[in-house]
C-alpha cells in the first residue's frame, strides 16, 4: 500500500518535473527540474530494491554532471527573444520528428513481449542473500569484463579528446613551479629571531627609513576633507 | 507496548521520530556550542579573551546570537529570484541533517542502518554545492555569484579524491555499510595502515565544508562574504547552521571510517568500561578542535594553488595508494569475502 502510495507520488512529479524540464523559460530552472526529476528517479530504483543504483545516480548524475550543467548554463548570457526568433519557422519540423518518434514508441509499446525466461528473473533479480552492490559487481566483473573495459577505453577517449580541445599554451605566462620554489635555497631564507631581540641583536640590519614625505603645500583646503 | 513500537507501523514511526528527535536536539545544540568553542579555542590562540560577557565564561553567548537573529528582518534583494533565494539555505541546513540518519553512535545505534551507508553519505555530502550554488546565482549579485562558482569548482574536485579514498578503505572492510566498517577496526584503526590516506581524506573534509585555509568561496577580503553576501537573520543563520552541522558530520565520516568509531583505542580495562558513544563524541571533538586549529593557523589557499593540490596532487596520489592497497590486499590474502 504505502510503497504503491510512494511509487506513484516519485513517478508524478518525475514526469511533471520533466515536462517543466522543457517547457521552463529560465534554463537555469530547467536544470533544477532536471536535478528534481534525478531524485524521484533515485526514489523509484529505491522502490524497486536497487539501492545501489539509486546512490550511484545521486552521486554521479546530480552530485557532479548536474553542477556542471548548472555552472555552465549560469554562465552563459543567454537572450531569450533571440531564442524564440525562429520559432514560427521551425515548428512543422520540430512536429513532424516528434510524430514520428511517438509513432516509434508506440509501435515498440503495443509490439513488446517478455522472453519467458525473463519475466521469471523478473520476479525474483537478485540472488538471495546477497547485497545490491555485490550482485551487480559479480555480474559486471565476470560476464561482462569486456564491455565494462570498453566503457571505460571510450570514456578514456572522449576525456582525452576533451583535454585536447581545451588545451592551448598561451605564450608569456609564468607558471608556479612549486618544487622549485621549495628546494630554492639562499635568496630567501627562514631565520628563527629569539624572542623580544631586535633585528639588530641578530645582525640584521634594516635599510635607513626615507625621510619623511612632506605634506604637500595646497593653497586651497575646500571643505576641510577628513579629520 | 514494546511489540506496538516495533512492529505496528504507527509504532515504528514513533519511534523513528524519537530516535531523530533524540539525536537532532543534540546536534543542534552541539552546532550551537561549537560556534562558541570556535571563538573560544582561537581566542585562546591568538591571545584574546573571546566570548565572555554573556553568562558565566560566556556560555550563553551562542543562545545570544541565535536569538539576535531571529529578530532581524529578513531581506530579500529586488532583483533576487524571490523563490530559489529562500530555499538554498533551507537546503543546505537540511542536507546537513538528513545525512545523519546512517551514522552509528554505537554498535547498532542509527537510525538507519543501510546497506550503502557510505555511498548515502557521499551522494548526500556532494550535494552540499547545491546550497552555495543556488544562493549566489539566486542573489543577482557578483560578489554571491563568483562565490558561488568557485565553491562549485572546488567541491567537485576535492569530491574525486575523497572518492577514491573511501572505496580504498571499502577495500579494506568489504563492505558499504557503515557499522561494518566500524567493526572491520576492531584490530586496528584504519588511521594507522592507510595514514595517508588519513591525511588526504582530512583535508579534503576541510575544502568540502568550505572551511579555512579553503574558504574562497566566502573569501571575506576579497567577495565581502561570498555567496550568501546577500542573506540576513534566520537565511543566514540557517547558512551558518548548515556549514557548522557539516563540519560536525565530517567529523564523524572522519572518526567512522578512520578513528573507529565507537571503539576504544585499545580493547583493555580502563577504556572499555567508557561506552562508545563517548568515545564517538570524543573522536569527533579532536576532529573538530582540528578544524579550528587549521582555521587559527593556516592563511587562505590562493584559488590556483587549490585546484592545483585537488588535482594535480590529491588525485595522483590517491589513485596510486588505491592501486597499492589491492595489490598488498590480494598478495597477502588479507582480502575480506
Amino acid at each position: 500500500m504505502i510503497a504503491a502510495l510512494a511509487f506513484y507520488v516519485f513517478a508524478a512529479i518525475l514526469i511533471a518535473s520533466a515536462v517543466m524540464v522543457v517547457t521552463s523559460r529560465n534554463p537555469v530552472y530547467s536544470v533544477l527540474f532536471l536535478i528534481l526529476a534525478f531524485f524521484n528517479a533515485a526514489g523509484l530504483f529505491l522502490l524497486a530494491g536497487a539501492e545501489f543504483l539509486a546512490m550511484i545516480l545521486v552521486i554521479v548524475y546530480v552530485g557532479a554532471v548536474a553542477v556542471l550543467f548548472l555552472f555552465v548554463v549560469m554562465m552563459l548570457d543567454i537572450d531569450f527573444t533571440q531564442l524564440r526568433e525562429g520559432f514560427q519557422r521551425y515548428a512543422p519540423i520540430g512536429a513532424i520528428i516528434g510524430a514520428i518518434l511517438l509513432i516509434e514508441l508506440l509501435m515498440v509499446v503495443t509490439t513488446w513481449r517478455f522472453a519467458p525466461e525473463a519475466m521469471t528473473l523478473r520476479l525474483n533479480p537478485m540472488p538471495a542473500g546477497v547485497t545490491n552492490a555485490e550482485a551487480l559487481g559479480r555480474i559486471l566483473y565476470t560476464d561482462y569484463i569486456y564491455l565494462f573495459q570498453a566503457c571505460g577505453l571510450i570514456l578514456l577517449v572522449a576525456m582525452i579528446g576533451a583535454i585536447v580541445l581545451t588545451l592551448r599554451e598561451r605564450p608569456g605566462t609564468r607558471r608556479q613551479n612549486v618544487g622549485e620554489q621549495i628546494a630554492r635555497s639562499g635568496s630567501v631564507a627562514l631565520r628563527s629571531v629569539p624572542q623580544g631581540a631586535g633585528l639588530k641583536v641578530i645582525g640584521i640590519e634594516r635599510p635607513p627609513s626615507p625621510e619623511e614625505a612632506k605634506p604637500k603645500e595646497v593653497e586651497y583646503h575646500g571643505h576641510g576633507g577628513h579629520h | 507496548m514494546v511489540d506496538f513500537l516495533f512492529n505496528h507501523p504507527i509504532g515504528i514511526l514513533i519511534l523513528t521520530v524519537v530516535k531523530t528527535l533524540a539525536l537532532l536536539v543534540p546536534l543542534l545544540i552541539g552546532v550551537a556550542y561549537m560556534t562558541y568553542a570556535e571563538r573560544k579555542i582561537m581566542a585562546a590562540m591568538q591571545m584574546r579573551k573571546g566570548p565572555n560577557v554573556v553568562g558565566p565564561f560566556g556560555l550563553l553567548q551562542p543562545f545570544a546570537d541565535a536569538i539576535k537573529m531571529l529578530m532581524k528582518e529578513t531581506i530579500v534583494p529586488t532583483g533576487a529570484s524571490r523563490v530559489l533565494f529562500l530555499f538554498a539555505p533551507m537546503l543546505t541546513f537540511m542536507l546537513a541533517m538528513i545525512a545523519w540518519a546512517v551514522i552509528p553512535v554505537n554498535d547498532g545505534w542509527a537510525i538507519a542502518d543501510i546497506n550503502v551507508g557510505i555511498l548515502y553519505l557521499f551522494a548526500i555530502s556532494s550535494l552540499g554545492v547545491y546550497g552555495v550554488i543556488i544562493a549566489g546565482w539566486a542573489s543577482n549579485s557578483k560578489y554571491a555569484f563568483l562565490g558561488a562558482m568557485r565553491s562549485a569548482a572546488q567541491m567537485v574536485s576535492y569530491e574525486v579524491s575523497m572518492g577514491f579514498v573511501i572505496v580504498t578503505v571499502l577495500l579494506c572492510v568489504g563492505s558499504l555499510n557503515l557499522t561494518e566498517i566500524v567493526r572491520a577496526q576492531q584490530t586496528v584503526w584504519f588511521a594507522i595502515p592507510l595514514f595517508p590516506m588519513f591525511v588526504i581524506f582530512f583535508i579534503s573534509t576541510l575544502a568540502e565544508t568550505n572551511r579555512a585555509p579553503f574558504d574562497l568561496p566566502e573569501g571575506e577580503s576579497e567577495l565581502v562574504a561570498g555567496f550568501f553576501v546577500e542573506y540576513s537573520s534566520m537565511s543566514f543563520a540557517l547558512f551558518f547552521l548548515g556549514e557548522y552541522a557539516n563540519m560536525i558530520l565530517m567529523s564523524s565520516l572522519t572518526v567512522i571510517l578512520f578513528l573507529g568509531g565507537w571503539l576504544p583505542p585499545i580493547d583493555i580495562a580502563p577504556f572499555n568500561w567508557i561506552p562508545g558513544p563517548i568515545w564517538f563524541i570524543a573522536k569527533i571533538c579532536l576532529c573538530l578542535f582540528t578544524f579550528v586549529w587549521v582555521r587559527a593557523t593556516f592563511p587562505r589557499y590562493r584559488y590556483d594553488q587549490l585546484m592545483r593540490l585537488g588535482w594535480k596532487v590529491f588525485l595522483p596520489f590517491s589513485l596510486v595508494w588505491l592501486v597499492l592497497t589491492a595489490a598488498v590486499l590480494k598478495l597477502t590474502g588479507w582480502l575480506p569475502a
